[in-house]
């Protein structure tokens, strides 16, 4: 046994090996890639474990696995558990033999999210459990709660953490190894495993029941805790807990109430404290989850308490929660007064910092290859989910268009149906292409779209932290594997013109575009460049005394490695990679350093 | 005793590692810590906030305004963004260099960081400015700032971390070849901090 200090994706992971998981799958997402990536640190040789392609892959190859008994665990972000809900939902009703965890991240803000959807409502779409930590520590020891409850109703549960929980970092008693659960082996049992509309309906009745002895055994589950007591009780989940703790410290003449499993609700739990409050407030991020559950048993019980929180203003309806946040929010609800902070309503304006494509990042070039074959011309650029959603910053200007993972391509032929004097472009990563890409391919080509797929092939996931893919050669299981090729992918769709460029070489790359949009059908590029990030180049752009100070080099490709000292161009050493897209943008050939001086 | 410290700045400037370090060295010496860190798309170039909250006396793994007793900041205008976490008396450590974005270099508003040391020195009664380009040229790297204000903190006697913990630390997380350009980065930060009169 020894103490490490570790993230609370780092807690998850460690807990759920603790509990003896068998297999861990997963796709990566914002806050929740780091979970896989600790497994992999840890685990032993019992544990198998993967990237899996998409978050529905790493749902049904989970479930498959948790039917013969073992213990497994599917982690994504919360925009993930909507491609993998399709398993779910039916999974939901099939049930488990092996405890069978789904940790789906939310993230209130949203910080690196398209969505603010509330994972604690999914639960209960789904009608299964789920757990909500409100620390890392806490973490640690809920998910292996999550595995025992499993197993005792034979259901999948859902475990979401939120980012501040997911990325706070916290010390936990690490063991000096891990022993995976030892398991019977699928028994065949085609009544059980083979979902049909009799199953179906039986098992709705039977969940429906087993929802309401889950929520009586969960009001005597420690995690869920009620702390103090009197007229007034704060209701609090998740991280927004730690924030009202933060002001209500350990004070008793206010009842505060955890509640850890938002789904099937503590009911039990929660009246007594009800009928002894006056008026409470629930503090909770996306959406007012709990107020509405309580709002439920007021009505069901005849409690005549007052339940304030988002429906009634008392609560941000978007956004996370901050320390502050509770402070301003239960303090008003205590009638108490806060200390005075100091005004800062004088600071100079602050420069605002848009995250943008890295110096050297090959995505400016291929972004900047299309721009320039397509000058003058009407063109549609549909984004996607990746590092080159920062394509859309200034001033390159290139994503009119991003909704989820792999709807670029698919968008794309959406505007090629019905605009025949447009191109159509659709760019979308490596990763993408094979998460949810590849079928958008084989829609635009059965469907005859006149459209220009570009692949940013950078060889690696690189938003979420350099996670490998089928495309990179290696798997989670340090297993060298030969690499899945994009071209023959595409090839065996049936694209009948496919390029491959490097997007440095601007001359090139430009006339593949023009190439491309010349001709009829589905065409694909692949803008193939590494991550500057995984490989980074020695050289540094140097700007010459030929400058003419035009900030050509600036208004076209906005690298952050180019800056303006003392009113003149110059080049931010620490940041420059020398990758010369700056010196073929030049008007002047005034920036050297690079090869293509 | 409780100690808040909030590390800020642009993301890419290190400061993960320097919140590592603290962090590390307050488990080494038994204490209680909890830490909080900007992950995903914000790294790419955008404002990044460590949290580092040292003591049992801490519910949350943000700091809450009012309650940092040090700032760390990697850059001027985060030094100003992340003002409402100081404590009244607490100490600002910043960097006078800026990181100018590219939106700045776009619309050339002529932002060099001089106005946000002047508003820092104008609110805060103890503002240590550092040049990390002087720091960094004198021990050869330019990607030793992270440790050198650390230093800085060390030197002020303030930190409540033992120059010893810190340079283990040091010791044990950075690569061997470049431990030495560290440590001329740390001491050299220290004497900074040393040198300065805490109000």
């Amino acid at each position: 046994m020894q103490r490490e200090y570790v993230m609370g994706n780092g807690a998850i992971a460690l807990g759920a090996l603790a509990a003896g998981v068998n297999l861990v799958s997963g796709y990566p997402g914002t806050p929740s890639s780091e979970i896989i990536e600790t497994i992999q640190k840890y685990k032993g040789d019992d544990v198998y474990l993967e990237w899996s392609v998409n978050e529905k892959a790493a749902m049904e190859v989970a479930a498959g696995a948790a039917y013969t008994g073992a213990r497994t665990m599917v982690t994504m972000k919360q925009v993930g558990l909507n491609v993998a809900s399709d398993p779910l939902m039916s999974l939901a009703y099939v049930g488990v033999k092996g405890g069978m965890v789904i940790v789906s991240a939310d993230d209130p803000g949203p910080i690196s999210s398209q969505t603010e959807q509330d994972t604690r409502m999914f639960a209960e779409f789904a009608r299964i459990p789920v757990f909500d930590p409100t620390s890392p520590e806490e973490a640690y020891q809920m998910i292996q709660d999550a595995f025992d409850y499993s197993e005792k109703y034979n259901t999948p549960v859902l475990f979401r953490p939120t980012t501040r929980v997911c990325h706070a970092y916290a010390s936990i008693e690490v063991k000096d190894e891990y022993k995976a659960k030892k398991f019977e082996g699928f028994v065949k049992d085609s009544k059980k495993w083979v979902i049909f509309p009799r199953l179906s309906y039986n098992n709705h009745m039977m969940i429906e029941k087993r929802n309401i002895s889950i929520g009586n055994d969960f009001s005597e589950y420690c995690m869920n805790t009620v702390t103090g007591s009197g007229k007034k009780a704060v209701f609090a989940s998740g991280i927004s807990y730690a924030y009202v703790k933060e002001y209500l410290r350990d004070r008793t003449d206010v009842a505060l109430v955890k509640i850890a499993t938002p789904y099937p609700f503590p009911e039990k739990l929660v009246i007594p404290v009800l009928r002894e409050a006056e008026e409470v407030i629930c503090f909770e991020e996306l959406s007012p989850y709990i107020e509405t559950q309580l709002q439920r048993i007021a009505g069901v019980y005849n409690i005549p308490v007052k339940i304030l929180g988002k429906t009634t203003g008392n609560g941000r309806l978007a956004g996370e929660n901050t320390s502050d946040y509770a402070a301003y929010e239960i303090s008003k609800f205590l009638g108490e007064t806060l200390p005075e902070s100091t005004d800062l309503s004088d600071a100079p304006s602050l420069p605002v910092r848009p995250p943008v494509l890295c110096a050297g990042c090959p995505h400016r070039a291929s972004f900047y290859a299309v721009k320039k074959a397509m000058a003058g011309k009407k063109a549609y650029f549909c984004g996607d989910i990746g590092c080159y959603t920062l394509g859309n910053a200034m001033p390159l200007d290139m994503t009119d268009t991003c909704l989820c993972m792999g709807a670029g391509i698919t968008m794309a032929q959406g505007f090629s149906h019905l605009d025949k004097d447009g191109v159509a472009f659709s760019f979308t990563g490596d990763s993408t292409f094979f998460a949810s890409g590849m079928t958008g391919v084989v829609n635009a080509v059965y469907n005859e779209a006149d459209m220009i797929l570009c692949i940013l092939d950078n060889s690696t996931t690189a938003m979420t932290g350099h996670q490998p893919h089928p495309g990179t050669g290696i798997n989670m299981m340090g297993d060298v594997i030969e690499k899945v090729d994009i071209v023959k992918i595409l090839e065996g769709i049936g694209v009948k013109i496919i390029k491959i460029v490097n997007p440095f070489e601007l001359e090139e790359a430009v006339n593949a575009v023009k190439e491309c949009a010349a001709a009829p059908g589905v065409k694909a590029i692949i803008f193939k460049s590494p991550c500057i990030a995984l490989f980074r180049p020695l050289k540094k752009a140097v700007i010459t005394d030929k400058c003419i100070q035009c900030k050509k080099c600036i208004k076209e490709i906005g690298c952050p490695a180019i800056i303006i000292e003392n009113g003149k161009v110059s080049i931010d050493n620490s940041l420059c990679t020398g990758c010369g897209l700056c010196s073929k943008v030049c008007p002047v050939k005034a920036i050297g350093g690079v090869d293509n001086e | 005793m409780n100690k808040d410290i909030l590390l800020c700045g642009v993301g890419g400037q290190g400061t993960v590692l320097a919140s590592k370090l603290i962090a590390s060295a307050a488990m080494r010496n038994n204490q209680t810590v909890h830490s909080a860190e900007t992950i995903g798309m914000a790294q790419r170039g955008g404002s990044v906030t460590s949290h580092v909250r040292i003591g049992d006396n801490a519910y949350s793994p943000l700091i809450p305004f009012g309650s940092a007793d040090i700032i760390l900041a990697f850059e001027p205008a985060e030094a100003v963004r992340n003002l409402q976490y100081l404590k009244k008396d607490g100490i600002v450590i910043v960097n006078s260099i800026p990181v100018k974005p590219v939106t700045e270099s776009l619309q050339n508003t002529g932002y060099d960081g001089v106005e946000m040391i002047d508003y820092l020195k104008k609110k805060c009664s103890s503002v240590i400015v550092v040049n990390a380009e002087e720091i960094c040229k004198a021990a050869g790297s330019s990607k030793v700032f992270n440790v050198a204000i650390l230093g800085v903190a060390v030197g002020t006697g303030k930190l409540g971390l033992s120059r010893d913990s810190i340079i283990s630390e040091i010791k044990d997380r950075v690569k061997e070849k470049f431990i030495q350009i560290n440590m001329i980065a740390f001491e050299k930060g220290e004497q900074i901090g040393a040198n300065y009169e805490i109000k």
